[in-house]
């Protein structure tokens, strides 16, 4: 493991804001993103989807596809392995690899609306769509159910004939849509509240969401006839795409090289497969390359999105503000299949807080609804919304300023998390110091406007990475790293290097590798990045630096312990030499001479991750005529760690509170009668766009650097997601003068609620 | 199906090529020319990031079909640095962090190009506005709508007499 934190001092590299590595690529229009990518002979691939939420297939009939020229093959689940069982680990949970399988073809039965139900493999992409019409799907209609406590009534329609609710005892006599039933808890509840001075209680609804990165899914396939195959696509992770599809299309792993295109967005759901497997099935049918690319309907209609909820939360308070227990209970929608993160939402709602007893309750639901992938945060955003309006309910009643009502009951090092897990290098009663002393909450609220603050916690995780640093010939180093470069990671990498090489951050540049040219990785998710393979590329370093300094006491025939590297070269500690210190360019010009190339890769399993929280408020106003919320200041705040570019961390809290903002005021998914998206689009479905913001302003809390990263680093990408659903839905209650509980405040909810 | 030749000028250069008469401008730019810097976000022309300046004119190439193209000037992304040098807008997102993912950042440029081209001094709620047809999902604007500012002061600041 490394050195541990080092402190703060003398850090040259980390903590400054260079020019990303890939950064003119960014701006030229050279970088290549999944759909970019073209070979000769490529072929188009064609997604037939169902039209019907929730049917059975009866037949698929291809042979008139088939028939039309051009037309090189088509793929339905019989093309997939029939056998492939187990679980993959997917950044932030785990994932049945058959169902992500039928999610991508669907066997037997369509369960949602855009349900992949074919593909077809044209020369031309006319011919892929007249063939995709060819394709006749005769489909038997079956009843179907979208909201999720629709969904849990005993009459609803079941999706899964052989879904028992997990975690009930007995087993239930019945099929149901009920996956799972999460129970997790401490101490004594009913006590709790027999003894409250004071009671708190809600009901709140939040819509389903999607992810919303610009670049739809997109990926080109290449089988040979040996069975070796080539797969090019933007993703969060080319380890786990291989994964899926080696278990998908029962090929070892060892066939599958990916190569990971430049992503154009994720936020979570980019972490699993759609189309790959499809585009690898149909390629190995015809022995050509076949590019698939997502139009956006398609993107709306069948990935992502996450979770819409319904959650009833009470609090029981003592006078003095100090709650000392909650009950809460989720239900979350998990798509057509299994695996929301409502175990996340139990375990992150009361996260900020020292309540001593709790009892959570937490269903996972199927409906005909797109089966949801990670999002940023996965179930945090949903559960702190309730548990953060509570609290603002809380503060009103008291009359106590919500920052001070939080810092009174907001965890401290050493407490116990309802998980398990001990509260440790926590800077949350700092980060509300932050805000609280900011010029933001300082000011007085502007006339017509309303302020809300909330708070929010992601864990961050660790995990498996690699990275490989390279010294070239002259000096310069290449740092290799394993996961795809979502947001600015190869300039925190290649900076992380730099510090611990002493060497200016022009002299490394960092490339991202393939799945045969570095060793595994998880995904690029679960903000684990800069801290996990940040720390492989800081341990190579520090082997490189060690190795260095080798051939530095070789040269000089001195022991290595008397030899130091400071700014990148070794100096001589022996006083009886007389040598002047070797640079690691004058080292790497004669290396064949000291022991050939210089080089090291580090494959790790990083533990240590240290929790995030952040802290946000916002100002808004209401257009009394329209209804719509305006937010006109807002600040975000977060415990980073210590921030390695602080200018990509900024870029995040902005990014995650943008993206609150657009969840808590417009974004949903809204279905008509007959079970079918009604908005897939980016103009109904409305994201914020640059005239719906004002300037986000940032601090960053670097009060407690995490000791288990060499340079203190936390994770940062997803915790800014999570208090900007109560943030602004404060505000927008305070502004009604009542609760409003219901997600998104859309314009008609808020005229509604004032009496108009 | 039957394709017609297309003529234009693309970023200062003469191009031909065939279009299929449904073919968009943002596939011909792709699929004929290779100029893959122009990106599909929808299609519909609600995300911006295939924005394109026509004969001055900002355009979403996604909505333009390519056959309309001929006898236009056509600017696009791959064109906007000057011969290797960055543009001052491609300098300022890339000094402020104004990009994370990077796939609506050319679409950012070339639209906030066609705004300083017509307006050297946009205040900050004018380029808020002029970029309302851009979604970024990453950055949250901030950086962005900055970088745009910085990069009008730039350009002023190179186009006053020393």
């Amino acid at each position: 493991m490394s050195d541990g934190n080092q402190g703060g001092i003398n850090l040259k590299v980390v903590g400054s804001r260079p020019v990303r590595p890939d950064g003119v690529d960014k701006v030229t229009g050279r970088a290549q993103f999944g759909a970019d990518f073209h070979l000769p002979g490529m072929l188009t691939g064609r997604i037939k989807r169902s039209p019907h939420a929730h049917a059975r297939i009866l037949k698929i009939d291809a042979s008139a596809a088939l028939a039309l020229p051009g037309v090189k093959a088509v793929v339905t689940s019989s093309d997939f392995a029939s056998d492939a069982t187990g679980e993959i680990e997917a950044g932030e949970g785990h994932a049945a690899i058959q169902e992500i399988a039928a999610n991508c073809l669907a066997k037997g039965r369509v369960l949602y609306q855009g349900h992949a139900v074919a593909a077809v493999a044209a020369t031309q992409p006319e011919i892929a769509d007249e063939a995709l019409e060819l394709i006749e799907v005769t489909y038997e209609v079956l009843p179907h159910v979208i909201d999720v406590e629709a969904a849990m009534a005993a009459d609803a329609p079941v999706l899964h004939e052989d879904m028992f609710t997990k975690g009930v005892t007995p087993k239930p006599a019945h099929a149901s849509n009920v996956a799972a039933k999460h129970v997790m808890g401490r101490g004594d509840v009913a006590a709790a509240f027999n003894a409250a001075d004071l009671i708190v209680e809600g009901r709140y609804e939040t819509a389903a969401v999607h992810q919303g990165y610009i670049e739809p899914h997109a990926c080109v396939a290449s089988w040979g006839a040996d069975g070796q195959s080539t797969i090019w696509c933007s993703s969060q992770g080319q380890f786990v795409i291989r994964a899926m599809v080696a278990k998908i299309l029962n090929m070892p792993l060892s066939d599958i090289k990916v190569i990971p295109a430049e992503i154009g967005g994720g936020f979570g759901g980019k972490t699993t497969v759609y189309l790959e497997p499809v585009a690898l099935a149909l390629s190995r049918k015809c022995g050509r390359p076949v590019k698939i690319v997502m139009s956006r309907e398609e993107v709306f209609l069948a990935s992502g999105p996450t979770s819409g909820a319904v959650i009833d939360v009470r609090l029981a308070v003592r006078k003095d503000g100090r709650i000392t227990g909650a009950e809460l209970t989720l239900k979350y929608q998990a798509g057509a299949f299994q695996g929301s993160p409502v175990n996340l939402g139990l375990m992150t709602a009361f996260a900020c807080y020292d309540v001593e007893a709790l009892a959570l309750t937490g269903y996972d639901v199927v409906s005909n609804r797109p089966k949801v992938a990670a999002y940023r945060a996965p179930g945090a955003p949903m559960a702190a919304f309730a548990v953060e309006s509570a609290i603002d309910d809380l503060a009103t009643r008291l009359g106590m300023d919500p920052i001070d009502l939080r810092i009174l009951n907001a965890v401290r090092d050493g407490a116990k998390t309802v998980y398990g897990a001990t509260v440790k290098h926590a800077a949350l009663v700092e980060t509300l110091e932050a805000i609280k002393a900011s010029p933001h909450y300082q000011a007085p609220v502007a006339k017509g406007c309303a302020r809300g603050v909330a708070a929010g916690f992601w864990f961050n995780v660790g995990g498996e990475s690699s990275a490989a640093v390279h010294v070239d010939e002259d000096g310069g180093v290449t740092v290799v790293s394993s996961n795809p470069d979502i947001g600015g990671s190869r300039a925190s990498m290649a900076m992380m290097a730099a510090e611990t090489l002493g060497l200016p951050i022009e002299r490394v540049r960092c490339t991202v590798a393939d799945t045969t040219s570095i060793g595994y990785s998880g995904v690029t998710g679960g903000s684990r990045v800069t801290f996990a393979t940040g720390m492989a590329v800081v341990e190579a370093a520090q082997k490189v630096v060690a190795d260095l300094k080798r051939r530095a006491a070789a040269t000089w025939e001195c022991d290595v312990a008397m030899v130091e590297w400071k700014d990148g070269a070794a100096t001589c500690t022996d006083p009886s030499k007389d040598v002047k210190p070797l640079s690691i360019k004058a080292l790497a010009g004669k290396s064949a001479k000291t022991g050939g190339p210089i080089a090291a890769e580090v494959s790790l399993n990083a533990q240590g991750a240290a929790a995030g929280y952040g802290v946000h408020v916002c100002d808004l106003q209401i257009d009394a005529e329209t209804g719509r919320s305006m937010v006109t200041r807002y600040t975000a705040a977060q415990d980073v760690g210590r921030a390695i570019h602080p200018a990509y961390v900024e870029g995040q809290l902005q990014g995650g509170a943008a993206q609150g903002i657009g969840w808590a005021l417009n974004e949903e998914y809204v279905y008509g009668k007959s079970g079918l998206l009604e908005n897939a689009g980016f103009l109904d479905y409305r994201m914020p766009v640059a005239s719906d913001l004002p300037m986000i302003d940032t601090i960053l809390v670097e009060a407690k650097p995490n000791p288990r990263h060499p340079y203190g680093a936390k994770g940062v990408g997803e915790v800014p997601i999570v208090p900007p659903l109560a943030a602004v839905g404060n505000a927008v209650s305070r502004i009604v003068g009542r609760r409003m509980s219901s997600l998104p405040l859309s314009p008609a909810k808020v005229l509604a609620a004032m009496g108009k | 199906m039957s394709r017609t030749v297309v003529n234009a000028m693309v970023n200062g250069e003469p191009v031909e090529f065939l279009a299929g008469g449904g073919q968009s401008l943002l596939d011909a730019l792709r699929d004929e020319l290779r100029l893959t810097g122009s990106k599909e976000g929808c299609g519909t022309g609600d995300c911006g990031a295939c924005s394109v300046i026509v004969d001055g004119r900002l355009v979403c190439a996604c909505l333009m079909l390519a056959p309309e193209a001929e006898g236009k000037r056509i600017e696009t992304i791959e064109g906007l640095a000057d011969n290797g040098h960055l543009h001052p807008l491609q300098h300022q997102f890339l000094e402020q962090a104004a990009l994370q993912c990077g796939f609506c950042t050319p679409g950012l440029l070339m639209a906030a190009k066609a705004l300083l081209d017509r307006n050297p001094d946009p205040t900050e709620s004018e380029v808020r506005y002029w970029l309302a047809g851009n979604i970024c999902r990453c950055t949250g604007y901030d950086k962005v709508v900055r970088a745009v500012m910085d990069a009008a002061a730039d350009l002023r600041q190179s186009e006053r007499p020393r």
